[in-house]
């Protein structure tokens, strides 16, 4: 997928002007947050799971090179395949050569977001290969020709209603107004593709190294049939879900099911090892694992930012995120959206046209306080800014403007020690005198006026704190 | 009135917000101290802990800054500051600002742990949980109804929820209405709210109306600059609630001033 880093603030505008959006984006709080919150607090010795979780994550990636080999192992053993493409172009190319020289015409696929990092749609209706999302959202996505707006709900930003007039426009169907009947008509077409494909595409939550095993969580049951219908199951990975053994595969699914959704387990979790064996009446007759880095192992490289690896992809930071809840997921301009996008797409698409991500955050560590494998968000946000601003000894990554740089040049001085402050303070209350409107300031000139676009601001004090503690308070 | 037998010796970090912009918050703070029994000092070479550079990505700005802090503060018992965010700054963040800088690193990790947020001071450790006890007139003032709005370091970096709520339940005449989000972010987020000022609109607004819904007088924090965004957005509304810092409603909650 092609990033749109850059339009960060053309796409939050759309969001923030649009009533609809702006209210299912607000019930993210009461709705999915509360939920996993709730979860949490009825799930005994949760901060030690969290713990546990993060050190596992920790100690695979630490030792990743020995548990790829692991999974390849393990993977092979079962009678699967195993690919390993650096770049998302070359894990594309894996499949559509697959494809072509096992004739496939209908690809089914589970919800990847992976898939939609490379693309794959797209390269694969390119030789004529139909493939059809299967997951609800994804499916609404993909008739609107859209990018998911969330990680686990990809068409949260989209109504009964505007899902009903998607139908009616491109399927044609009858403008539902009920949502079951709308999922019905999703299912009936499904079915008859479920049947007919030749191959089916799942992501990955989770691959358990010691075991080769696959695991899927869903709550639609189409991850399922995805995995077991067609002749051909290919499963895509970003090279960081491995978990070392099924010992640890409770710990994560209690933690991602809780922090996705809020349930205490979802409706499906499908666990898949290998294709069908000799003894076996279902499944596919050939298992492919694609094993993708595509910029992972920059992350892996990088002390500060590595554990941005640790992500389950539970979603559980956008909805925590309130600026998420005012922009949405397109503003992010990639696949991932939220708090972890912005600190995962600058790095895996480029940092210098992604400048507005990492600052377009409050900072106010409420993805933290929710990650279930407590990944320090902001930290990462911090680390990535002060790339922006000062270049980390790396060219072209300076992006923070010259006006925001002499203006952090001007402040700076004012609080180099108490003289220039009382300096400071004097000058200021000059500029401040022909603009104060009882005691307050309504007005600023640019670039301070995006401050008093919404709110009025302070005067500064003619007796700083300072002065007072001299005169009176020093006792 | 009952004395408080604290006899603390701590040093005051106004903050260059409640410097130049509430020194009144100052004076509250500076009240509320002494009669909680604390010496108090306020070493006048301090300016800002740096925390605006460093948010920003100028990190080689805020490293002057931090060092002229630790400087200023080094061999005082117990620095005590009406800020969540920058009693975070100095405690958590110094740590990441200075780890190339191994003599001010160590310097920090001895000093963090000494600078204190007010309500965790006063709570922690001076042990003072009931404030009307120490009121010559508790319970004589009619309630008036606050909400209390979280600033974001002071609860996540500091781990801050319950003492703020547990002193202004405690002042006389004061009834804590909680507002809903209570935890969520004002939207002020430094320099955040200029570069991303609608944004920043947007979640104010939310905050405005949760802080409306309650019927509360004022709106209490622990952060002059959630307060300073907080008011920005009641001003411009003419919204008459009132934003306090914590130590003002003490303050007044006490009859110090």
């Amino acid at each position: 997928m092609k990033p749109r880093t850059k339009e960060f603030n053309q796409q939050a505008a759309v969001a923030l002007a649009d009533v609809k959006v702006q209210a299912s984006l607000k019930g993210l709080y009461d709705g999915f947050n509360q939920a996993r919150e709730k979860a949490a607090e009825a799930t005994p010795d949760w901060e030690a799971i969290r713990q546990r979780a993060r050190a596992v994550k920790a100690h695979t990636l630490d030792n990743l090179d020995y548990y790829l080999e692991m999974v390849e192992a393990s993977v092979t053993r079962a009678g699967g395949v195993v690919f390993f493409a650096s770049e998302a172009a070359d894990a594309s190319q894996y499949i559509l050569d697959l494809a072509r020289a096992r004739d496939v015409r209908l690809v089914i696929k589970g919800k990847s977001m992976l898939s939609e990092e490379m693309g794959l749609n797209q390269r694969l209706s390119e030789i004529g290969i139909e493939p059809v999302e299967t997951d609800l959202g994804e499916f609404i996505i993909q008739l609107a020709d859209e990018t998911p707006y969330h990680i686990i709900a990809p068409a949260i930003h989209k109504s009964r209603e505007d899902v009903s007039s998607l139908f009616h426009d491109k399927l044609g169907t009858p403008r539902y107004e009920k949502a079951e009947d709308i999922a019905a008509e999703a299912r009936n077409r499904l079915r008859d593709k479920f049947v007919r494909a030749d191959m089916g595409i799942t992501g990955a939550n989770f691959v358990v190294a010691e075991t080769g095993t696959l695991v899927l969580v869903t709550n639609e049951g189409n991850g399922r049939m995805c995995t077991s219908m067609p002749r051909i199951h290919v499963a895509i990975m970003g090279m960081e879900k491995i978990i070392p053994s099924m010992e640890d595969l409770g710990l994560f699914l209690r933690l991602l099911i809780r922090s996705a959704t809020g349930q205490r387990i979802s409706s499906y979790v499908t666990t898949v090892t290998g294709p069908r064996r000799d003894e076996e009446v279902d499944g596919p007759e050939e298992f492919h694992l694609v094993i993708v880095d595509n910029g992972r192992s920059r992350m892996l490289a990088d002390p500060d930012l590595r554990e941005a690896l640790y992500c389950i992809r539970c979603g559980a930071c956008l909805n925590a995120c309130p600026v998420y809840r005012k922009v949405g997921g397109h503003a992010y301009g990639w696949v991932y959206s939220g708090p972890i996008g912005a600190v995962v797409s600058p790095i895996l698409t480029g940092l210098p046209d992604a400048k507005d991500l990492p600052y377009a955050s409050s900072l106010c560590g409420a993805c933290r306080e929710v990650c279930p494998v407590k990944i320090n968000i902001p930290r990462m946000l911090l680390h990535l800014r002060t790339q922006l601003a000062e270049g980390g000894g790396r060219p072209g990554m300076k992006k923070v403007s010259l006006a925001e740089r002499l203006g952090m040049k001007a402040w700076r001085l004012t609080v180099t020690n108490a003289f220039m402050l009382g300096l400071a303070n004097r000058v200021g209350r000059m500029a401040q005198a022909p603009l104060l409107r009882g005691g307050r300031l309504k007005w600023l000139p640019p670039p301070l006026s995006r401050w008093t676009k919404y709110r009025d601001f302070p005067r500064i004090s003619a007796t700083p704190f300072r002065a007072r503690w001299r005169r009176y308070l020093k006792g | 009135m009952t004395d408080n037998p604290a006899h603390v010796q701590a040093s005051l970090f106004v903050t260059c917000t409640v410097d130049q912009f509430y020194p009144e918050v100052g004076e509250s703070t500076v009240r509320v101290l002494r009669r909680l029994g604390v010496e108090l000092d306020f070493p006048s070479a301090q300016t800002c802990c740096g925390q605006p550079a460093f948010n920003a990505g100028f990190w080689s700005d805020a490293k002057p800054l931090a060092r002229r802090f630790l400087r200023t503060f080094r061999d005082k018992p117990y620095i005590v500051t009406p800020s969540g965010s920058c009693a975070s700054m100095v405690r958590v963040f110094y740590s990441e600002l200075l780890r190339d800088e191994p003599e001010l690193l160590l310097e920090a990790n001895e000093i963090g742990p000494r600078v204190y947020e007010l309500s965790e001071f006063i709570v922690g450790v001076l042990g003072v949980t009931d404030l009307a006890a120490l009121s010559g007139n508790a319970g004589a003032t009619p309630g008036r109804k606050v909400t209390y709005h979280e600033a974001c370091h002071l609860r996540r970096e500091l781990g801050v929820t319950t003492q703020p709520r547990t002193l202004i339940r405690s002042v006389p005449g004061a009834e804590l209405v909680e507002m809903v989000q209570a935890e969520v972010c004002c939207g002020f987020g430094g320099t955040f709210s200029v570069k991303y000022p609608d944004i920043s609109g947007a979640m104010l607004q939310d905050k405005i109306d949760f802080v409306r819904d309650t019927g509360a007088e004022a709106v209490i924090s622990c952060d002059s600059t959630c307060l300073m965004q907080i008011a920005g957005g009641l001003e411009r509304q003419q919204i008459p609630v009132r934003p306090m810092h914590l130590a003002q409603l003490i303050d007044e909650g006490l009859g110090l001033s």
